[in-house]
């Protein structure tokens, strides 16, 4: 049987959306699209109108979502926070106005943010307390569970429990860490790094080490599937695919989805099946199916329109994204 | 991939005039905006588009060589700023009096996303006339900075005689012999002489300035950091020369601060262009020779402790 087939096409599927600018990230607000952009502004979108609010007087480098707002931090030095309606509130100013490049939430409501030298953090009752680092913070990420967070920065990645005066945990890798993240279970911690390679951990009394290395170039785009067994990351020519089943990666070979002659940049699981977006720095989305590895296109290669960001849906029913040209869209996958 | 922006280093010791310089370049008429990345955000009253704090943040490369350093900080703004492509022409880079310029021209040649979005137009060091002689003695850093542009501006030359100017003149080209020199007061100078110049790229300035890399000037043996020339009148063995600038650059690489070579490759129509900070190296086969063009093989070093009769031997050794 002839298995090499043309992508079925989800072209007709996408809603397109004009963003304007470089899109930093999307996220959804229960039924609203948020879009994050380069330029200051939010751009919310709902079933086809758009209207943009905008937070920060200059440009927005980091977004996440709790599902009802959407926390930015710009290079204003400033936190805000934007509903699905009505006007932006600001969180947190830095009176230096220096850069906000990391934000991030945890599921029940604390918030993080970094500036300079300084990771600052918010409970869910408000109290803020920050810490000094020696090197610049980058990545943040809290635990699944509890009131803990993972900082990437130079040589390592220190876990720090906000509420209390202990000096943080430092899980150490030598070189500079990116980004961070958290596995579902809260076993293991993985980090994104300058040398293009993931560096993870697998926690414990004695955490242990995971070096997950080959990549052509940063895999700056990390994501969990909904059975947090397997991690896809972008910064190869495919979607690298982390086996995390059992003791994790180590000495297992990752699975490589939608190899094509452009630089992957974005990845993104589905919320409840194994199926993985994947974008390209040549504009092209593709949907895989592990199970079968059988491909759809979502988007055909568009010059200078690199695939920046990428959201699902709680349900998994649409996915959106956005790209550096500022262009967006939105899939709505057909029934059935 | 669209066009690649322009990023001008600025550097040189404190007090030298670096603030003023930045202002003339913002202030001036040339319909051309820039992001201004700096070291001291918010003291200097810089009147600019987009201007961004940077902390100077250094981070050795995980080869465990303690030369091969980038700006972590650096390419997380510049990362930053990609994003709004099309909002302004040109970068400039100030960095501290103190600072060696060397991570910052490495992280052009090392970070890819920098690379890929970002090019190094020059590294342009303001000096001081009345103080660049005394600096030279107990500053290394100051020495640095000269032995790394490729633009050098020696300012406030009302403040110093024929003679010590032509002192200090001396001295800059013992160090670098290289760059484009120029004597202001306020560095009053026209902009287009500093932006713009794709110094950095050496296959440019050699048409601009086809004696660059000529050698015949005077070297102060007594210097610790001083610069060195070698040609070939004629053509080089690529297998032989390959091996060879590679494993120098391994065992002397903390030592060589810029090394830039221009080469005719055996049976090769273009010419091999290259440069390099420290270990790192950056090379490429450019445009052909032209006809009228004698095919010469150019070598220059600018380090500290450099074994010149040993480096000749071994560049003649490549000729083909």
């Amino acid at each position: 049987m002839d298995t090499i087939t043309k992508p079925v096409s989800l072209r007709e599927h996408v809603v397109p959306i004009e963003a304007g600018a470089h899109v930093v990230a999307a996220h959804w607000l229960k039924s609203a699209l948020a879009l994050a952009l380069a330029d200051g502004r939010v751009l919310r979108w709902r079933d086809g109108e758009a209207e943009s609010v905008e937070p920060h007087a200059g440009g927005i480098l980091s977004a996440c979502t709790d599902g009802e707002r959407l926390i930015t931090g710009g290079d204003d030095g400033r936190v805000v926070a934007t509903g699905a309606e009505g006007e932006p509130t600001e969180i947190a100013r830095d009176p230096k106005r220096r850069w906000i490049d990391a934000v991030t939430l945890s599921g029940s409501g604390s918030l993080a943010w970094n500036t300079g030298k300084t990771v600052h953090s918010r409970d869910d009752k408000g109290r803020v307390k920050s810490l000094d680092f020696v090197t610049t913070p980058q990545g943040l990420v809290f635990a699944p569970k509890g009131y803990r967070l993972a900082v990437a920065q130079m040589n390592g990645v220190s876990l720090w429990y906000p509420n209390t005066e202990a000096k943080p945990e430092f899980l150490e890798w030598k070189g500079s860490h990116l980004d961070v993240i958290w596995s579902p279970d809260g076993r293991f911690v993985v980090s994104s790094m300058q040398e293009n390679a993931l560096h993870g951990w697998r926690l414990g009394d004695k955490p242990t080490h995971m070096r997950m290395t080959g990549y052509p170039a940063k895999p700056r785009s990390l994501s969990w599937s909904h059975d947090g067994l397997w991690l896809a990351s972008s910064g190869a020519d495919a979607a690298i695919v982390w086996p995390f089943q059992g003791e994790g990666p180590t000495g297992k070979a990752p699975r490589e989805c939608g190899a094509r002659h452009a630089k992957v940049t974005r990845v993104a699981f589905h919320p409840k099946a194994l199926v993985l977006a994947v974008g390209y720095d040549d504009g092209c989305i593709l949907m895989i199916r592990l199970t079968d590895a059988s491909e759809l296109l979502v988007r055909p290669a568009i010059k200078a329109s690199g695939v920046t960001a990428f959201a699902w849906d709680k349900l998994g029913k649409r996915l959106a994204f956005g790209t550096e040209d500022g262009v967006a869209g939105v899939l709505t996958l057909p029934a059935g | 991939m669209s066009e690649k922006i322009p990023v001008t280093v600025l550097t040189g010791y404190l007090g030298a005039g670096k603030t003023t310089l930045l202002n003339r370049i913002l202030t001036e008429d040339h319909g051309k905006k820039f992001a201004v990345i700096v070291n001291e955000f918010g003291e200097t009253g810089i009147d600019g588009d987009l201007v961004v704090g940077a902390d100077e943040e250094v981070f050795e490369m995980n080869n465990g060589c303690i030369c091969c350093t980038v700006r972590g900080d650096l390419i997380r703004i510049l990362d930053g700023l990609m994003k709004r492509k099309g909002k302004f022409d040109a970068i400039i880079v100030e960095t501290t009096g103190l600072a060696d310029p060397a991570p910052v021209a490495q992280t052009f040649f090392v970070d890819q996303d920098v690379g890929d979005a970002t090019k190094l137009d020059a590294v342009v060091t303001v000096t001081d006339a009345k103080w660049l002689t005394e600096r030279l003695k107990d500053a290394p850093e100051a020495k640095n900075q000269i032995a790394f542009a490729d633009v050098i501006i020696i300012n406030k030359v009302d403040l110093v005689s024929a003679e010590e100017l032509a002192e200090v003149e001396a001295a800059i080209r013992a160090i670098n012999p290289y760059a484009k020199l120029h004597k202001t007061t306020r560095c009053d100078l026209p902009i287009d002489q500093l932006l713009d110049r794709n110094a950095f790229d050496l296959d440019r300035i050699l048409d601009i300035e086809p004696d660059f890399l000529e050698s015949g000037h005077h070297h102060h043996h007594s210097d610790e950091v001083r610069s060195m020339s070698f040609t070939i009148p004629g053509d080089v063995d690529p297998d032989k020369f390959m091996p060879w600038i590679n494993d120098i650059s391994q065992a002397q690489g903390p030592n060589i601060l810029r090394s830039k070579g221009i080469l005719a490759f055996k049976d090769e129509p273009r010419r091999f262009v290259f440069q390099g900070v420290h270990m790192i190296l950056d090379g490429d086969l450019q445009r052909d020779w032209k006809a009228d063009e004698t095919r010469n093989s150019r070598l220059v070093f600018i380090g500290r402790d450099l074994d010149e009769s040993e480096l000749r031997k071994g560049f003649l050794a490549c000729a083909a």
